[in-house]
């Protein structure tokens, strides 16, 4: 078997570290950047597992399913790390993941949370984000919105999970009145960009009034460029929510180090990384509460999540309906 | 004269064989991989058709203007000297090989709602005029395009022999006349395979079409593609999208092929143009405005980049700085590997008089940098670690990705060189290493720069074909920009971007440069 073949000389390569277990994490690309929860989260499990703990980034979301979809059964992952709720639906799990073994995990997010699967770690609201030093009265909701001359920029469902959110949040504040919205809208949206990055990238140089972001960006802002500009605007019919997950392989080659990694993800240890690095709200606040500045954020009165055992076919019907009223 | 053909089993032969096999195997190679892993197919939808309409509607349109307005300006570069020339000459490779996401925030700079072109529009009380939708698709193309058609007409604008020019001028032509005899046969037979090469560049666009054509109208097959490869993970409909990708490119090779004439030259004494039919006071002036508006339209939205990473240049963290030293040793290589995969199909198609070195060529301009990515991933994954082989793969496939732009440089100047001295060489059994030595090389040097510092300029820039095996520990300075961009700071990745545009033309100055030492010989 050649495969096997050149899996032992690549193992006898690394021999040196061969005696501890290596925990593959699968992850977006953003999270193990330098500036992203990666480098720190890894340390802090080193410290207690023993072992050594790898990181493999790729894109987004959505490209960690087409990865895991590529290398099937050959997979090296043992857990999967940052698929959000609209991507991580029952199909994926029956197809890639075991269930977790945490008894009860003590979870802050603002709705309930009972997957046998999957394990979130951060979460937030999206939001548009204005400038409160440029844009004066800001809409209460989305019909209020579409009825304003406010220009703003949002992202393309289909290349980018920010995007496929803001989608599930027209859908699921206005069910069959979605499409009708989404005309509405149509003169406000400036451009359809390819990921968050340009888009917001755009609201900054002055491009749109708003952009599609999160509750937590303006944290950003405050906290590391001490700029207070930055505001998101409280919709009333509610935000839509972004729950990021992970889950424990069927491939694992270490399925208990892997338990114990999503335990540790939802520790004090991780939960106090997060906020400040990954710019979203811990899934269970740590006992220091969270970090000086968060408490300006906007909360949203009503919290909207699709649930992920209806996450796939809502989706489906939901992009048909975005581009039929985007397209005419 | 009869000449003697290369038999597959020379050394010539089989080089050129096995780079062809290697463009082959990363294009038709990697699709087949793709439509391996596919169950079923399923059929074109609605949207699709549309996306394939819109696709091939805008890359006509951009093509068309982008080598329309290239003629005028390469020709005014062709003709005229003037302090700032080279430097103008150099800038205007820079949007080519710019990462997108820059590109088009420079771009928007300029021409977007809040930029320089709207507030001027304002102050005189005009309306903001939006540049979203399909002008702005034309704008965005016709600015990452233009510079490239202008680049490859001036190589052969330059490569005409003066003597040419001189004849003309003793036997008194008018300028027009000179046009019609000289430079218009010689645009005959370049402007075909140029138009081609955008035409498929543009079929590929994606998130530029997207941004600048203003929401889901602006869909092209290639946002077909990567949506058919990520979540919905439906390779089968990926790989027919990207077989209509070849499909297309078949028909744009073929086009360019029966459109070209190719022209029967007479040779030179091999010297570089004098040209003094341009002195009228009109010509003056009309160059003038030609290469004004080149300059006004390139140049500006590399300024805003430039002003925009002033600030955070001085302000980067290490790994940035070590992103690019990785970037450019990288670049480097790839041009290397580009080197000796592309003489071998430039000297094939010139001597032999072969019509599938192009057409090879051609194929991995139309091929979706998803789809090759990803084939690759399905073939090495299971044999080799990703992450082990993310330098070679991303080295190779940039050097693959920038042959057909080596070969439309390289291949009129190889012609000419075989039209004007093979029969002397042949004469004088000048062969192999030697012919190719002494004959070939100082001939082809200019374009054979430019190759070079194209291939390191678009390596530098490239994000698109590897994203699969990237190794989080040793990324490249575009994807540190977008890791930047992903963690809020929109300054750092400002500075880091206008890094990349410094080390990209510095790279591609000094291949170009090194082209062009002793080029007047």
């Amino acid at each position: 078997m050649k495969y096997l073949t050149l899996a032992a000389g690549l193992c006898a390569a690394t021999a040196a570290s061969a005696e501890t277990p290596v925990l593959n994490v699968y992850t977006y690309d953003s999270f193990t950047s330098d500036w992203g929860p990666g480098p720190a989260i890894e340390a802090a499990f080193e410290d207690i597992c023993n072992c050594d703990l790898q990181f493999s980034a790729v894109g987004d979301g959505a490209a960690l399913i087409a990865r895991l979809n590529l290398e099937g059964d050959h997979s090296e992952a043992d857990v999967v790390l940052g698929i959000d709720t609209n991507l991580a639906d029952q199909a994926l799990a029956d197809q890639f993941f075991v269930p977790h073994t945490l008894e009860n995990p003590t979870l802050t997010l603002p709705i309930e949370w009972d997957n046998a699967t999957y394990v979130p770690y951060d979460w937030g609201y999206f939001a548009f984000i204005y400038d409160n030093t440029k844009t004066d009265s800001v809409p209460a909701n989305f019909r209020d919105l579409a009825a304003s001359d406010l220009k703003i920029v949002i992202q393309d469902p289909r290349s980018s999970t920010p995007g496929l959110g803001l989608m599930m949040w027209v859908k699921a504040a206005y069910g069959d009145e979605a499409p009708a919205i989404w005309a509405d809208l149509s003169d406000n949206i400036v451009t359809v960009t390819k990921g968050w990055s340009e888009s917001y990238g755009m609201f900054l140089e002055g491009e749109a009034d708003m952009a599609l972001s999160y509750t937590t960006s303006p944290a950003y802002h405050l906290i590391a460029e001490d700029d207070a500009s930055k505001s998101a605007v409280a919709f009333d019919e509610g935000h839509y929510m972004q729950i990021e997950v992970a889950a424990v392989t069927k491939s694992a080659d270490q399925p208990e180090l892997a338990q114990q990694f999503l335990e540790f993800m939802i520790s004090d240890a991780a939960q106090t990384i997060l906020p400040t690095t990954n710019w979203m709200y811990p899934a269970a606040t740590p006992t220091a509460g969270l970090p000086e500045g968060f408490e300006t954020l906007t909360v949203p009165e009503k919290s909207l999540l699709i649930p992920a055992e209806d996450a796939g076919s809502v989706r489906e019907a939901a992009l048909t309906e975005w581009l039929d009223a985007l397209s005419q | 004269m009869a000449r003697r053909a290369v038999s597959i089993i020379s050394p010539l032969g089989l080089w050129g064989a096995a780079a062809a096999a290697l463009l082959l195997f990363l294009t038709l190679g990697t699709l087949a991989a793709v439509a391996w892993q596919a169950e079923f197919t399923r059929g074109l939808g609605r949207a699709d058709i549309a996306a394939l309409r819109f696709t091939l509607i805008q890359a006509f349109f951009s093509a068309l203007l982008s080598v329309a307005l290239a003629i005028p300006v390469a020709r005014a570069l062709a003709r005229r000297q003037f302090p700032g020339r080279q430097i103008l000459i150099t800038l205007l490779g820079a949007p080519f090989i710019l990462p997108v996401i820059v590109a088009v925030l420079g771009l928007l700079a300029v021409f977007g709602r809040a930029g320089i072109f709207n507030q001027m529009l304002n102050a005189f009380g005009f309306e903001t005029v939006s540049v979203y939708g399909f002008s702005g698709v034309l704008l965005a193309h016709v600015f990452f395009n233009l510079p490239l058609a202008t680049r490859l007409i001036l190589q052969s604008w330059l490569a005409i022999p003066a003597e040419r020019f001189r004849l003309a001028q003793s036997l008194g032509f008018a300028p027009r006349d000179m046009f019609r005899q000289i430079e218009w046969p010689m645009l005959r037979e370049v402007i075909p395979g140029i138009f081609a090469v955008i035409f498929l560049i543009c079929t590929t666009s994606f998130a530029v079409a997207l941004t600048l054509g203003g929401g889901p109208k602006a869909t092209t097959i290639e946002l077909a593609i990567y949506q058919a490869l990520r979540s919905d993970f439906a390779p089968g409909k990926a790989a027919l999208l990207s077989s209509i990708q070849f499909l297309l490119c078949t028909l744009a090779a073929w086009s360019a092929w029966y459109f070209t004439r190719h022209q029967d030259a007479a040779a030179g004494f091999d010297r570089a143009v004098q040209r003094s039919d341009a002195g009228a006071v009109g010509l003056r002036i009309q160059d003038g405005l030609c290469l004004g508006f080149a300059a006004f339209f390139v140049i500006l939205p590399l300024a805003m980049v430039i002003k925009s990473g002033l600030t955070g240049i001085l302000n980067m963290p290490d790994v940035v700085w070590w992103a690019a030293l990785r970037s450019v040793l990288m670049a480097i290589a790839s041009s290397i590997v580009m080197l000796s995969l592309v003489l071998p199909l430039a000297q094939i198609a010139a001597k032999e008089k072969r019509a599938w070195p192009e057409a090879i060529a051609y194929l991995s301009v139309s091929a979706s940098p998803l789809v090759i990515g990803t084939g690759l991933f399905i073939l090495l994954n299971p044999y080799f670690s990703p992450r082990d082989l993310a330098l070679p793969v991303t080295i190779i496939v940039n050097a693959a990705m920038a042959i057909p732009f080596a070969l439309r440089g390289l291949l009129p100047a190889m012609r000419e060189v075989e039209a004007s001295y093979a029969p002397l060489a042949d004469q004088l059994g000048m062969a192999g290493f030697a012919r190719f030595r002494l004959l070939t090389l100082p001939r082809i040097r200019r374009p054979l720069g430019f190759a070079l510092g194209l291939t390191a300029a678009l390596s530098m820039g490239d994000l698109g074909v590897v994203a699969l095996f990237a190794d989080p520990d040793a990324g490249t300075l575009p994807l540190m920009i977008y890791r930047l961009m992903g963690a809020y700071r929109m300054e750092q990745a400002a500075g880091a971007a206008l890094l990349l545009l410094i080390l990209s033309l510095a790279l591609f100055m000094i291949f170009d440069r090194g082209g062009q030492k002793n080029a007047d010989t």
